[in-house]
């Protein structure tokens, strides 16, 4: 049996039951994860171009002494809002962006697992940033930074409604990466297509179980702050104000035992794609899979460890700190261990140095010198030296940008032609990858240096006499060759969707994982016969025969669920229809949300349309085809790791 | 003047010698690294489209653990250094040692050179003095929300935090002039929270107290008087101190001897005549925020006000 888009009777039949509704339905009521997926990665895209133009303002506004471009009230709105949009609205949900579309498609699934909630979480995604940006164009923005640290963000020294907008925010897009991490850790324990034992889990997948494992410890730790903020401020609960007994330290702990996993739920995904890469485009089995996988998880671990050294200046005992000097220092050996991986990988491997690979180069470059700078920044004496200064925004933006940025733009070039069914421009794309990478280092090379000569950060200017001028000109030059490549790759995206190309083909980079062994883009309903997994690399693996799943009808919505260790089979279940009524559950939530930063009555009130909707969405469904049906297990022909295929095997 | 790279204190130059074992460290593991990446870059393109991997799985799995364990050791030797350098940056000599009290407000700085007799403490505000070669004790806390005191050239920073008081030690090796700033985000002026210090001989320095403790001097002629008329019934003194006078204000610095600072509004502006009475007619105009309103005053009252403010040396 082989595996493509072959038009033929049951194709159709599983496109049918599969497909979104049509018209504005398809707006209101689609649960394909691929549709979700695409409006995920596009939302984040978006916020990230907003992010932006705050940044380019922000370079414009810092490149003399005393620039009276934007006053302090303003930038410091702008500052705030940059960090918060690129934290939480573009990086961790352009990370699960690509997970809710590839997750499925590369362990052989028809769908996500609970696509209804996946549709949910987008709104609540979508409606929390706009509810960011509309407030920031009413001029309540939040202005006390990401980190929005009390005193400074209770009501005494921020009276306006600028901080509940900072903390409502938190609760929007906790709620919605919360319960993609809930879908995707099921949809990669329980739909796997036969075969993927748990030590064939591709790289990218496990990468984003672990970061939805994470997801799961860390997000609740600042929900509860956010949610006692707002408290703080609405009812006076008195959970951080000093003047009543409250602990201003307290909210340090809280945020940091969140925030620093949180650059982890970031990067650790941005590795996956590296590992995603490497191989693709050394044409080679991962070396040291298994050392990749527990180093990713073996960083998961760690990275809660490490918050306090975000306070090695508030003044904590030495040998306390010391502790968290060394677990952040060796937080270095499992990044180590991945990057000798993607050495020996490529180093034994056939390399094709295509744009994709080329964003992974970039990666190495600036990744590096990112996590040696944390080193520096995990010594406490060091660390309060550069604390707050631009050497800090220096070393998280070449962790970040190098980490997961310039993965994801590899990502995006590799991906694409699976998801669009056109390649990006190879040449273009070269230009992008040349304007990013210079601009980059011109824009944050020089921070390193102006932090060392004491520029401290979120300052909206600085006096001449200190000599920081001609440093900052060449970071916001810099910072214009970036937007330059930003807008060129628009251009490529945007001007494909106008000119005729090739078609791209099912596997253009001649891949090993399942997403490639469907059609670009996927049909609805992905596989009409899933591909089971012969190896790490199915399409590697498997060749000449792919031996597929069959037996799964197609007249309805059926999956194949499988047992979490060795993935066989369990029994069929029926999933749900499109329906409307996660947006109306994400319309109800927003009220509830944006209305408590007004008047603790709206949670009160606005409970009942949320209670309402939700009755709407879990209304019992008549039995019949509904729900689980049991597997009809004839035979099992899988092939066990290190057995060849058997040829033709069917399930 | 406000520099991590030009240590002017033995915890500066220990922090100092850190960084540059982490740098040289860095620069070294940087290179190794990235060769890496290239010459398995070289050898993985020239390899033709039939060609096998020769490479045998076993002897690249002893190369990731040579480079693992290479990880492990440079690391360990980091974290050594590095505590090893916090012990000498936090050790404590209390005999014969400065102390001050730090209290930050949004935004400026006050200080209280702290003294067994209560008549001998000297308070001001936005600029500290130094004896060269005697420890100093800075204890810190905030009366609002968490700024952060940082003098890169004699110490790493340490956060006032309010509700808590914490100390650090910093000791001056050599007489000069520095700049410390508000190291955390503050609010709308945290950029123009900066203070001045000033490192002197220990004679001079002991000078330096004598003449802060002092009250103020009375005004000399007319127009000084009006000055401080107008100072102590217009709104001023509602917020300032000025020892010696009716204005006893706490909730803004100390102007007892205002005009013998290097800088005004907290690093802000030079400390002269003209840029004096600039910032008292319209403070707003300089540092957007800040807690002083402007002062609508006429010409005749600003000049008297200027000319008394001359007066405080």
């Amino acid at each position: 049996m082989t595996i493509g888009h072959v038009v033929d009777g049951d194709w159709q039949e599983l496109e049918r039951s599969w497909a979104d509704p049509s018209g504005w339905r398809r707006l209101t009521s689609s649960i394909d994860h691929k549709t979700i997926g695409r409006r995920y990665l596009i939302t984040a895209f978006a916020f990230f171009l907003l992010g932006g133009v705050l940044a380019a303002v922000m370079r414009l506004q810092l490149a003399r002494p005393g620039h009276p471009l934007v006053g302090p009230d303003l930038y410091n709105q702008i500052f705030t809002t940059h960090g918060t949009t690129m934290m939480f609205l573009f990086a961790v949900p352009v990370m699960q962006g690509l997970g809710i579309y590839f997750v499925p498609l590369m362990v052989g699934a028809r769908s996500i697992a609970f696509p209804r909630l996946v549709a949910y979480s987008y709104w609540m995604f979508l409606f929390g940033g706009v509810f960011l940006y509309v407030s920031f164009l009413l001029n309540a923005g939040p202005d006390v930074g990401w980190f929005s640290y009390p005193p400074l963000a209770e009501s005494l020294y921020s009276p306006s409604k600028r901080a509940d907008v900072w903390a409502q925010l938190i609760t929007f897009t906790e709620v919605a990466s919360l319960a993609v991490a809930v879908s995707l850790i099921t949809t990669a324990f329980k739909l796997r297509t036969p075969g993927m034992t748990l030590n064939r889990i591709p790289v990218f997948v496990w990468s984003q179980v672990v970061t939805s494992f994470m997801v799961i410890f860390a997000m609740p730790a600042v929900m509860l702050a956010s949610t006692a903020l707002i408290l703080d401020r609405l009812v006076h609960t008195h959970f951080f104000d000093v003047e009543q007994a409250g602990d201003a330290l307290l909210w340090q702990h809280l945020f940091w035992f969140f925030g620093h996993p949180e650059v982890y739920i970031i990067f650790i995904p941005g590795s996956g794609l590296v590992s995603t890469i490497v191989t693709t485009f050394s044409q080679r089995r991962m070396v040291g899979y298994l050392a990749v996988v527990l180093s990713l998880v073996s960083t998961a671990f760690m990275g809660f460890g490490l918050w306090v050294h975000h306070m090695f200046a508030t003044g904590l005992p030495q040998l306390g700190e010391s502790f968290f000097t060394a677990a952040s220092m060796m937080i270095a050996i499992p990044t180590g261990i991945q990057i000798f991986c993607w050495i020996a990988t490529m180093w034994s491997g056939r390399i094709r140095v295509q744009t994709p690979m080329l964003w992974i180069l970039g990666f190495f470059g600036i990744f590096i010198a990112g996590g040696l700078t944390g080193v520096m920044l995990a010594a406490v004496p060091l660390n309060t030296q550069l604390h707050d200064t631009f050497f800090v925004v220096a070393h998280f933006h070449y962790v970040l940008i190098g980490g997961a940025v310039f993965p994801l733009f590899g990502a995006f070039y590799y991906w694409y032609p699976k998801i669009a069914g056109r390649p990006l421009g190879e040449r273009l794309g070269r230009w992008v990858f040349g304007l990013l990478f210079t601009g980059f280092n011109l824009t944050f090379f020089p921070m390193h240096v102006l932090g060392l000569h004491g520029m401290p950060r979120r300052v909206y200017t600085y006096l001449p006499e200190l000599g920081w001028g001609p440093l900052n000109v060449v970071a916001s030059v810099g910072a214009l060759l970036m937007a330059a490549g930003v807008v060129l790759f628009l251009v490529d995206v945007l001007a494909l969707g106008s000119r005729a190309t090739a078609d791209a083909g099912a596997n253009p980079w001649s891949a090993g994982t399942l997403e490639w062994a469907t059609a670009s883009p996927p049909p609805p309903g992905n596989f009409l016969h899933p591909p089971t997994a012969g190896g790490r690399e199915p399409l590697w693996d498997n060749t000449p025969a792919q031996p597929v799943v069959t037996g799964l009808r197609t007249d309805i919505r059926e999956v194949l669920v499988t047992h979490v260790l060795d993935a066989e089979p369990d029994h069929r279940q029926r999933f749900p229809d499109p329906s409307a009524w996660p947006l109306l559950t994400a319309l109800a939530t927003t009220a509830l949300f944006v209305g408590s930063i007004f008047t603790p009555w709206a949670v009160v009130w606005g409970a009942i349309p949320v209670f309402v909707t939700l009755v709407g969405w879990f209304w019992p469904k008549s039995a019949g085809d509904a729900g689980t049906q049991p597997w009809p297990i004839r035979s099992r022909t899988l092939p066990r790791p290190g057995e060849a295929p058997a040829a033709g095997g069917v399930l | 003047m406000q520099s991590v790279l030009r240590p002017a204190g033995p915890q500066a130059s220990s922090i100092h010698g850190l960084w540059l074992l982490m740098l040289w460290t860095s620069a070294v593991v940087f290179v190794v690294v990235v060769g890496g990446v290239l010459l398995a870059l070289a050898r993985g393109t020239r390899r033709g489209a039939g060609e096998t991997p020769t490479t045998p799985d076993s002897s690249l799995h002893r190369g990731i653990v040579i480079s693992t364990v290479a990880t492990t050791v440079v690391l360990i030797a980091l974290l050594t250094a590095s505590v090893w350098a916090g012990r000498g940056v936090a050790s404590q000599r209390a005999e014969a040692a400065v102390s001050i009290a730090v209290t930050g407000h949004q935004w400026w700085w006050e200080f209280e050179y702290e003294d067994a007799l209560p008549s001998r403490r000297v308070l001001t505000a936005n600029e500290l003095h130094l004896p060269t070669g005697r420890p100093v004790v800075v204890k810190v806390t905030s009366r609002d929300v968490i700024h952060s005191f940082w003098v890169p050239n004699l110490q790493g920073k340490r956060d006032l935090i309010p509700g808590m008081t914490t100390a650090i030690w910093l000791q001056a090796a050599q007489t000069g002039r520095f700049r410390g700033q508000c190291a955390e985000f503050c609010g709308l002026q945290h950029a123009h929270m900066a203070f001045d210090v000033v490192v002197e001989p220990e004679g001079q320095f002991e000078h330096w107290l004598d003449q802060q403790r002092a009250p103020a001097a009375s005004p000399a002629d007319g127009l000084a008087s009006r000055g401080l008329e107008i100072f102590t019934t217009q709104r001023c003194g509602r917020c300032h101190t000025i020892r010696g006078t009716d204005a006893a204000g706490q909730a803004a610095p100390d102007l007892t001897h205002m005009a013998s600072r290097l800088s005004l509004a907290a690093g802000t502006l030079p400390n002269s005549a003209p840029h004096r009475r600039a910032f008292v007619s319209d403070p707003q105009a300089t540092k957007p925020g800040t807690q002083m309103p402007s002062n609508p005053f006429t010409d005749q009252d600003l000049a008297a006000l200027t000319a008394y403010l001359d007066t405080l040396q």
